[in-house]
């Protein structure tokens, strides 16, 4: 079924379709309607769950952690400062090895107070041992929060998911999305079995101290995870792609083949940057684009084009951009522009006017210093 | 074709479910892009607002907000006291207002079209807190302006989301379809 509605909407739908066991949320703005409509959601009896109110987003996330090391299927969803207020948290869930699901809508952080987007609130949280997606239309937000769980549950993986979209540009904005059956949502997604879980009847210690060594094989084991989670979310991205139509990897690459260069952007300015393609496209440069689906784990072997135009909409101060800087890893000439911070609109002109400067080997703050 | 839309009115007056309303009425006609969104502000009841329609035969990839528009639609024209509604618009747009005076009142270089989207929704008793929302009616008078969108669509459309008086304000778009004058 084909319809139209909000990114906060569509994922509230796909959590409910993902049939989660606990919920708790803390509302805060641009993410609150997507709190507002699980609480619908639950009191009418359409998802069974407990919807768990809590004072803070630190506590929200502590409920989850609880609730999935007792083998419950989770969610939350969070924005900006209730992103960060998790912190500790985070790192928590990531070295529990717990699979929670969180959406986060990317929301500038203050002061200056600011509700709209740029994704400096879960790029800072990439240390924390979750897997990051981000997404360029709601049709992605609905298929990555199902993808997430089959992910995250993975006995290959066991980690947490964080599925960040921006404020207000997706979370806000009404655009078709397909739906499938619930019937095929549960063939695709079985119920949660995790490898192990906090039981009564056969009690174990989880998160006591730990000497030096084995913490040590603790992270060593994480990053092994996320390795292998590369594979994995391919491979579920290609079952989706078999049951649903519409194939995923870690990028999606659009006109890359014959291109000169290559724009690198995340989240929703993607989408505006493939129209911008397609602009320059008319008038014969050759330039193709990769939009980052995952950001952690971060795809840096796909990044194979040796002139690549990145695009952040995000600043790492005393470093620069986030991604630009991540992708040095791949040894290739790479050119950083920070754009769009705190909800700067970004169109498809703006675009258009960064190759211009990148083929003139320039880059900078765009519009704000460009040399 | 892509048709770039803007709406303005004041908060609490639906310019946001007006753009909604579009959107879905488009989709269910056939065309595979449409997109509503509101302008990304912190929106108070009474102050002037903005909202946004895109509505394409195919998928829409744009992001950023609308700064040249096809259509403007004015649900209360007290905002043209403090905001310039035809700026950006393009030299062949129409802009759509509802007021109660004929076209030639106002001076817009632009193709301009009327209807009286207040009296309609007071007649059809769409009052809330005892005071007209015309945002059904406004759609109404969109569709005819605007091609490819069937008003039998729009009253689903309208249906769907109002529920219980959903029938009167299809009603309502109804006669506002066919009583505008462009």
């Amino acid at each position: 079924m084909i319809f139209i509605d909000t990114a906060n909407h569509i994922s509230a739908l796909a959590a409910k379709m993902a049939k989660p066991h606990v919920i708790a949320a803390y509302p805060i703005t641009p993410q609150t309607t997507i709190v507002e409509r699980l609480a619908e959601y639950v009191e009418s009896g359409q998802l069974n769950a407990d919807f768990i109110r809590v004072e803070s987003e630190h506590s929200a996330m502590a409920a989850c952690i609880g609730a999935s090391a007792m083998g419950a299927r989770t969610f939350t969803a969070t924005a900006s400062h209730g992103l960060l207020l998790m912190h500790e948290m985070l790192h928590w869930a990531g070295l529990a090895r717990l699979p929670v699901v969180m959406v986060n809508v990317n929301r500038a952080i203050g002061p200056g107070w600011n509700i709209w987007s740029d994704l400096n609130d879960s790029l800072s949280q990439r240390d924390t041992g979750w897997i990051q997606f981000y997404a360029s239309s709601n049709q992605e937000v609905f298929d990555n929060i199902i993808q997430a769980y089959k992910i995250g549950e993975s006995e290959e993986v066991m980690l947490p998911v964080m599925i960040s979209y921006d404020g207000f540009t997706l979370s806000h904005t009404s655009m078709p999305v397909e739906v499938p059956e619930q019937s095929k949502i549960d063939e695709f997604l079985p119920p949660f079995k995790p490898a192990w879980k906090i039981d009564v009847e056969n009690p174990i210690t989880h998160g006591n101290i730990v000497p030096p060594e084995p913490y040590m094989e603790i992270r060593y084991s994480m990053q092994r995870a996320m390795e292998r989670a590369k594979k994995i979310i391919e491979e579920v991205g290609e079952e989706w792609g078999k049951k649903f139509g519409r194939e995923y990897d870690l990028i999606q690459e659009y006109k890359c083949d014959d291109a000169d260069y290559v724009m690198v952007t995340m989240g929703a300015i993607s989408a505006e940057a493939r129209f911008a393609v397609d602009e320059l496209r008319k008038r014969g440069e050759k330039v193709g684009l990769v939009n980052l689906r995952t950001f952690r784990p971060f795809p840096y072997e796909k990044l194979k084009y040796e002139k690549m135009i990145v695009i952040d909409r995000n600043v790492s101060p005393g470093l620069g951009g986030v991604v630009y800087h991540e992708m040095k890893k791949t040894g290739k000439d790479l050119y950083g522009f920070i754009a769009g911070l705190g909800g700067v609109d970004v169109s498809y002109k703006d675009f258009e006017r960064i190759y211009e400067l990148a083929k003139r080997g320039k880059e900078g703050w765009y519009p704000l210093e460009v040399k | 074709m892509l048709k770039e839309i803007i709406f303005y009115g004041r908060g609490g007056q639906g310019a946001v479910t007006a753009a909604n309303l579009i959107a879905s009425a488009a989709l269910k006609s056939g065309n595979r892009g449409v997109q509503a969104f509101p302008f990304f502000g912190a929106e108070r009841r009474g102050a002037p607002v903005k909202a946004f329609a895109r509505i394409s035969d195919n998928e829409i990839f744009l992001r950023s907000q609308i700064k040249k528009p096809d259509i403007v639609v004015v649900l209360d024209t007290g905002v043209m006291d403090a905001i310039n509604v035809a700026e950006g618009i393009k030299k062949d747009g129409i802009i759509l207002l509802n007021t109660n005076k004929s076209a030639s009142d106002f001076s817009f270089p632009y193709r301009t079209a009327v209807v009286d989207a207040t009296s309609i929704a007071i007649k059809n008793e769409i009052l809330v807190g005892g005071i007209p929302v015309v945002n059904t009616p406004m759609t109404g008078a969109l569709t005819k302006i605007l091609d490819g969108i069937d008003i039998e669509n729009l009253k689903l459309a309208i249906k769907e989301r109002f529920g219980k008086i959903g029938d009167k304000n299809a009603k309502a778009a109804e006669e506002a379809y066919n009583e505008v004058i462009f």
